[in-house]
């Protein structure tokens, strides 16, 4: 019934209070039907509480919900064709996990034997078929976060939601889990949304993402419209690093803005709806966007003076300083050793950047 | 009985580990004397030959547990043929504690249910109003209830009154009076550990049974219950136990016509009409009873203690 | 448009099961508490507010009885209380603190013998025990049976508190050149002195209301307050009986709140 582009999960103008507290201060937002969408930001943001509003865990205070067209929010959880990957995992620890896959399906009608039978059948997609009559103390945390994944997946629900699943798991679990629910999401069609906190994992798994402070959407888009574009000035911090710096903008001249550093230094970048001459705003420049110099370039080029460079493994971030102007955080690939050079502290140097590098910050 | 499995709770540290023994040497003497060789000391008795005004007379003597099981002498012209009454009223007895111990438990678990889910500031309290009656002199509490349940008691006062019924309703010197004092008496006994196993339990599971499509009720029944099953029995069994023995509310409540085991080992100790032997086995008999549900209860906390590890 | 809230943990009915098991426990002791104030001779008509009853506990014909039986209780029930209370606080003391050693769990075990045991088992047991030993009944033999029983109750509050308290304090103390025993009675004692005052409290609670145990071991000649009120309550429940009734369960309570409020009492902080 759901067509390619149709959307799997509607929320209109959705308010959440406790009490005098908002948690949710009006959000709306479109899920698509078969997409891999991460609600992104930190803890108290609102992400989890949507989330449990959208799994009917949450009532909602104002506004609706709709998945596929039909409204939700008055329906309790159980009928819901909607299944939750909780943080803890939260299976059932008396049943055995062939048990906990096929509950599910036993409250939606299916006899024992049918639920056990198909239980079974996730729990070799899952590759945990030889644990089937293991009780869910006696498994791996990793092997646990499977179990939780086969039993939402099991009674086929329309969406799945995802509360930060993964947080628990060591680091390279982790990398290897996030691949597989991309690619678990892409075989099965069905609608994930995912929450989390980790905005390295949400660029890495989604296709759209919604980043949230706040009980407010910031801005929602694509990972690589998100990241190269951000909106205002939490974005442009939450996600990925990033030089932030306080301008005025002195002219407007074709398109281009001419913004003052302080200091005296200046820099030219492409302007944004809204921002006119005389504004204070914000900028932001990606570390990897700029490359050092020893004499000026025909890019934007600035002054300034090495403080320190700290070695990443792939990389080297070198933090120089502007005479009476800020600081900069250059990023600099560890690829081409031989040929690069590695300005000491001390040494007078140019921090250099292109046109489009530097964005200017809707607040 | 809810120790942990190392008996007596965490060791905190060994301090005063070299002088344990000292400390511990007047608990032992006290107990040992007075709990521990008592009980050996009844097991003879009930082997010995009763005294016509009571006490005993040191002869062997199988006279007690003929008496409880068989009609005649064992070594008699007859063939022995089985004693009922006794029997039956340790029957009585089981099924009458069993019942208390129902009756208990259905109301019991919802009121243990509900306070544990209070905001946490406030369980304490509830807890501590669940609590304090059991504080009160079981005697009066006894007393009371015979005062409210009489003939012409309040109840029955109130219940007329109002116009639900003619004449009073006949509660007192029943079963059913019986059951209500032992449940009265022991109430907190269910709750609190109900209480304490509620409290540990991890609601995610009941979102999660939510979740996948489990209403309340089925929610109850195979996600809560299981996960709290081993307080439910901790609670069925502190309130059978006492309940089994009890003398009080059987006494008191049940009138002559509804002997339980209490009432009849205390008959055999009172003034000259006692038995002294024979009340000395029924109370091993009670006894072993006893042991041998806390032996099976315990066994059954070890495996979930195992299973659990 | 807003939800109604999916409560995850609210299930029909159990509050009005709650309320109604709350009912039932209270109901009879405040209508004892009621008629005792009742003016009428007969407890079935009532006549209006009066302390008569009390007057006639303290003076009527049978307050001799009463205040004997009264004066017996108490008496013993301090005595026990103490004992038990200081045995109790030893054997913890090696439980909690003496490290891991063979007999620790036989030891709790022990303890906690007269609490898995029917009453009337203990009772009929004890009462053999007196008579092997041809040991007259009377205050001496209820003051002993008492003690034993009341250890594991004074056991409890005293170990659970003993158990929350760190040991780093005698740690530091002997650190400083306490010994052992300075380091227990300087140190740990004052800590614990809430849960101690709280053991103290119910074994005395426990001490005055026990009924079945004392009944067996008291022999003819006397009486304590809960022997006595059986005794007369025998003969037919009468005002007098629901007035000392009252005073009882009054002073049950309000030791037993005392208990609790002190058990909370935190001192090491």
């Amino acid at each position: 019934m759901s067509a390619e582009h149709s959307i799997a999960i509607d929320v209109k103008d959705a308010v959440k209070r406790y009490g005098s507290f908002t948690a949710l201060k009006k959000i709306s937002l479109s899920i698509m039907d078969n997409e891999f969408f991460t609600l992104l930001g930190p803890s108290g943001c609102g992400k989890t509480t949507l989330l449990r509003m959208i799994a009917g865990f949450e009532d909602v205070t104002e506004g609706d919900i709709f998945l596929y067209g039909q409204e939700i929010a008055n329906l309790p959880p159980y009928q819901r064709p909607v299944n939750t990957v909780f943080q803890s995992y939260a299976l059932f620890p008396h049943m055995t996990i062939l048990e906990n896959v096929g509950f599910g399906l036993e409250m939606r009608g299916k006899s024992k034997a049918d639920a056990r039978k198909r239980a079974g059948e996730m729990l070799e997609i899952v590759q945990l078929s030889q644990f089937s009559q293991r009780k869910p103390s006696q498994l791996s945390g990793g092997q646990q976060q499977r179990v939780a994944l086969a039993r939402a997946l099991a009674p086929q629900p329309k969406v799945l939601l995802l509360d930060e699943p993964l947080s628990a798991l060591d680091l390279k679990l982790r990398k290897a889990m996030q691949l597989e629910l991309k690619h678990l999401q892409r075989e099965t069609g069905i609608t994930f949304i995912f929450v989390t906190h980790d905005q390295e994992e949400a660029l890495t798994m989604s296709d759209r993402i919604a980043v949230m402070s706040a009980g407010e959407l910031q801005q929602l888009g694509a990972a690589r419209d998100i990241y190269e574009s951000p909106r205002n000035m939490f974005v442009a911090d939450f996600i990925g690093e990033t030089n932030l710096l306080e301008v005025s903008v002195d002219q407007v001249v074709n398109g281009r803005a001419i913004c003052h550093l302080g200091g005296g230094h200046e820099l030219t970048c492409n302007q944004v709806d809204g921002i006119d001459v005389g504004s204070k705003v914000h900028m932001s420049v990606r570390p990897e966007r700029l490359f050092i110099s020893q004499e000026p370039t025909e890019s934007e080029s600035l002054k300034g003076r090495v403080l320190d460079n700290v070695f990443v493994g792939t990389d080297i971030t070198t933090i120089i300083d502007l005479a009476d102007g800020p600081n900069f955080t250059v990023r600099t690939s560890n690829s081409d050793r031989g040929n690069k050079r590695i300005f000491e502290p001390g040494n007078e140097v140019y921090v250099n950047m292109e046109l489009g590098a530097a964005r200017l910050l809707v607040d | 009985m809810a120790a942990g499995a190392t008996g007596g709770g965490s060791i905190a540290s060994d301090t005063y580990a070299e002088t344990r023994n000292w400390l511990l040497m007047p608990a032992w003497l006290i107990l040992a004397v007075l709990s521990l060789a008592p009980v050996f000391l009844m097991l003879i008795y009930s082997f010995l030959t009763k005294e016509f005004r009571g006490g005993v007379i040191w002869e062997f003597s199988l006279a007690a547990y003929d008496q409880f099981f068989f009609d005649r002498g064992l070594f008699g012209d007859e063939p022995p043929k089985i004693e009922w009454t006794y029997i039956t009223i340790f029957w009585r007895s089981i099924w009458q504690a069993g019942a208390a111990t129902l009756l208990s438990l259905v109301i019991g678990f919802p009121t243990a249910y509900y306070i544990a889910t209070r905001p946490a500031h406030v369980r304490p309290i509830w807890v501590f109003l669940i609590t304090i009656p059991y504080w009160v002199n079981l005697l009066i509490r006894t007393v009371s209830m015979k005062f409210l349940l009489r003939d012409q008691g309040p109840l029955n006062d109130l219940l007329i009154s109002i116009g639900l019924i003619d004449s009073p309703i006949h509660i007192v010197n029943t079963d059913f009076a019986v059951q209500l004092g032992l449940f009265y008496s022991y109430l907190p006994f269910m709750v609190l550990p109900i209480y304490a196993a509620v409290e540990r339990y991890n609601f995610a599971l009941s979102e999660a049974a939510a979740d996948l499509y489990a209403n309340k009720w089925v929610t109850l029944r195979r996600v809560l219950l299981p996960s709290v099953k081993s307080g439910v029995i901790a609670g069925c069994i502190l309130v059978f136990v006492p309940s089994l023995g009890s003398f009080l509310a059987p006494d008191l409540l049940g009138g002559a016509k509804n002997l339980m085991i209490g009432s009849l080992i205390e008959e055999q100790f009172k003034g000259n009409a006692g038995n002294w032997p024979f009340g000395a086995a029924a109370s091993m008999i009670l006894l072993t009873m006893v042991l041998i549900i806390l032996m099976i209860f315990a066994r059954q906390q070890a495996k979930a203690q195992k299973a659990e590890g | 448009m807003a939800s109604r809230r999916y409560e995850i943990k609210a299930y029909t009915g159990f509050k009005t099961i709650t309320l109604l098991c709350l009912f039932v426990l209270y109901a009879p002791l405040v209508v004892v508490t009621v008629y005792s104030f009742n003016a009428s001779k007969s407890i079935t008509i009532w006549e209006g507010l009066s302390l008569r009853w009390y007057a006639d506990v303290f003076v009527g014909p049978e307050s001799e009885t009463f205040k004997l039986a009264a004066r017996n209780s108490f008496l013993i029930a301090i005595i026990a209380a103490t004992v038990s209370t200081t045995v109790a606080t030893l054997a913890s003391t090696a439980i909690v603190r003496g490290g891991q050693f063979k007999l620790r769990t036989v030891s709790f075990g022990l303890i906690s013998l007269p609490l898995m045991v029917p009453e009337i088992v203990t009772a009929v047991a004890t009462l053999i025990f007196f008579n092997s030993i041809a040991l007259e009944r009377g205050l001496l033999t209820i003051l002993v049976a008492h003690i034993a029983f009341c250890i594991p109750f004074a056991y409890l509050p005293i170990s659970a508190r003993m158990q929350g308290i760190e040991d780093s304090y005698e740690q530091a103390a002997m650190d400083l050149y306490a010994t052992r025993r300075q380091a227990f009675t300087k140190i740990l004692l004052p800590l614990m002195m809430p849960g101690i005052i709280s053991g103290f409290l119910l074994a005395f609670i426990v001490s005055l209301d026990d009924f079945i145990i004392t009944n067996f071991v008291k022999g003819a000649g006397v009486e304590t307050l809960p022997t006595a009120i059986f005794g007369a309550v025998k003969q037919g429940i009468k005002p007098n009986i629901m007035a000392i009734s009252t005073m009882l369960l009054s002073v049950s309570i309000i030791f037993v709140t005392i208990s609790y409020f002190v058990s909370k009492a935190d001192n090491t902080k």
